[in-house]
């Protein structure tokens, strides 16, 4: 009698041939793409032994520069700090300006689109620029980083408020309240600690790019750890790495901490 | 007498779509201790009057005087100061959730005090003073520390409350206070609105759904059907006829 039924009303889930179409090219296309860049079983091998090699160098670790690990160490730290800090600063007011909820919508077009031209470009590109524009050393690096501060803090900040309820806003704009004091008893409360959160990530972000942009140049252990790989100076190359290890991780520790306190 | 708190709206008129009113030439006046229901099926604009009267909705034509002063030709930072004589109570209660509730009841005083001094929370004495009266007055003095939203459906309500009473208003404006609460809960809103508005003698509007209620606790019934005024009077007087017209229909009525 079941069976009649289900035969009555055919299969019970619908097939999507066009779903299952579309797996097969991805597919299909991977092992092409794969093909036509040379990227073989046989080269993986191979790499596999050069790795090893490379990892032996490695060890003992070399902390006989101390000295100039630490003072990069330093730098590099500054540099996250500091864009972070300036960064963070400018994504407030650009976020909240960036706002369609709250802003009208030929304010909106000009900070989303100033977003947009911070995020187009990898900050190895930003800092590339920056070089080029005041010169080597941390400036650049200070530079390049706050403007992915602002592309990254400020599109989420923005997309944050845009999420708000309004309710309370409405409550406040009814007391006769002025834009301000809306946006601080309205809009704040409701997106700090997110903001909070942003800040937090972007900072280690900060931290971790803030010792790649020294490869170009801007300053920071990024510089050095070029050095040492291009004179096959592999254990000093170790010791810069753990270190980073070690910074990010720090880094890392000290976030949660900042986030429990803005619970 | 000049002094008495009162609100006036005159022919007012409020269209989305030109040619289609919400609201057609609505005209009345409330003044001193008077609590007025406002009832009408869902979508008649009971909640859009009440919007147009501190123009958060702008009205298309007519005028809205709260204590004499016409709130309709204002805007801007005048439209602003004239906001702090209307308080407003929501259904939702829209409190700042992650602020304390002594936070939400001084945000009644943001008209006042510059957003400089609200940042800092450094409001005058008096305004601490009279916030801690009102909470100690509507029970929820133990929890003036606590985040709002800590407290249940009803403390949230009477938070809000609170908030607008600290505005010192000459016009209570109340839209459907007691459709997010239990039927007791509801009650005790209505008392708290009534009470204050009695003590204090500020003229309350109150959109609400719930006939029994209004009728229970107002002294006036305003019911509005397809954007006009179809009954005015008083809660004794209005009869199942009036609300066959106000809402349509009878077979719900019985």
């Amino acid at each position: 009698m079941s069976a009649a039924v289900s035969q009555k009303y055919g299969p019970p889930f619908k097939t999507n041939w066009w779903v299952r179409a579309g797996w097969t090219l991805a597919f299909l296309y991977a092992l092409y793409a794969a093909n036509y860049l040379d990227v073989s079983w046989v080269r993986f091998i191979q790499g596999l032994g050069n790795g090893g090699q490379f990892l032996s160098e490695m060890v003992p670790i070399d902390f006989s520069r101390w000295k100039l690990l630490v003072e990069n160490l330093i730098e590099t730290i500054e540099i996250a700090i500091i864009a972070s800090a300036f960064g963070v600063f400018f994504s407030l007011p650009i976020g909240l300006l960036a706002a369609r909820n709250l802003m009208p919508s030929w304010v909106t077009w000009v900070f989303r689109t100033f977003i947009a031209l911070c995020r187009s470009f990898h900050p190895v590109i930003f800092a590339i620029l920056f070089v080029k524009a005041v010169g080597f050393g941390p400036l650049a690096g200070i530079l390049t980083l706050i403007f992915a501060s602002i592309g990254f803090i400020g599109k989420l900040f923005a997309e944050a408020i845009e999420e708000i309820s309004l309710k309370p806003i409405e409550a406040l704009r009814a007391s006769g309240a002025p834009f301000i004091s809306v946006i601080l008893y309205g809009v704040l409360p409701q997106v700090l600690n997110r903001f909070i959160g942003f800040s937090s990530y972007q900072f280690d972000a900060n931290l971790r790019n803030s010792t790649m942009v020294g490869i170009v140049g801007a300053g920071g252990i990024g510089g050095t750890l070029f050095a040492a790989f291009q004179r096959f100076d592999y254990d000093f190359l170790a010791t810069i790495l753990i270190s980073i290890i070690a910074l990010v991780m720090v880094s890392e520790f000290i976030s949660v901490q900042i986030k429990k306190v803005f619970q | 007498m000049a002094s008495t708190r009162s609100i006036r709206v005159e022919n007012l008129v409020k269209e989305y779509t030109a040619g289609k009113p919400v609201l057609n030439d609505i005209s009345f006046t409330v003044s001193g201790k008077a609590s007025v229901a406002i009832i009408g099926p869902s979508g008649t604009g009971k909640s859009t009057l009440i919007r147009c009267v501190n123009k958060l909705i702008p009205p298309t034509a007519g005028n809205v005087y709260v204590s004499d002063e016409n709130i309709t030709e204002l805007s801007g930072k005048a439209l602003r100061q004239a906001r702090r004589k209307i308080g407003m109570v929501f259904q939702e209660f829209n409190l700042v959730e992650r602020l304390s509730v002594m936070e939400n009841v001084l945000s009644g005083r943001l008209g006042y005090v510059s957003p400089w001094r609200a940042w800092l929370r450094k409001y005058p004495q008096q305004d601490i003073d009279r916030a801690f009266e009102l909470l100690e007055s509507i029970g929820l003095i133990d929890f003036f520390r606590q985040r709002a939203d800590s407290l249940s459906g009803g403390q949230r309500q009477r938070v809000g409350i609170a908030r607008a009473i600290m505005q010192e208003p000459h016009v209570l404006l109340a839209d459907e206070p007691t459709s997010s609460l239990d039927p007791k809960t509801s009650v005790e809103i209505m008392e708290l609105l009534v009470a204050l508005s009695e003590e204090r003698g500020i003229p309350l509007i109150i959109n609400i759904h719930d006939v029994e209620l209004a009728k229970r606790f107002t002294s006036r019934v305003i019911g509005l059907s397809k954007g006009g005024i179809v009954y005015d009077g008083s809660p004794s007087a209005l009869t199942n006829e009036h609300l066959k017209e106000i809402y349509g229909g009878e077979d719900w009525l019985q």
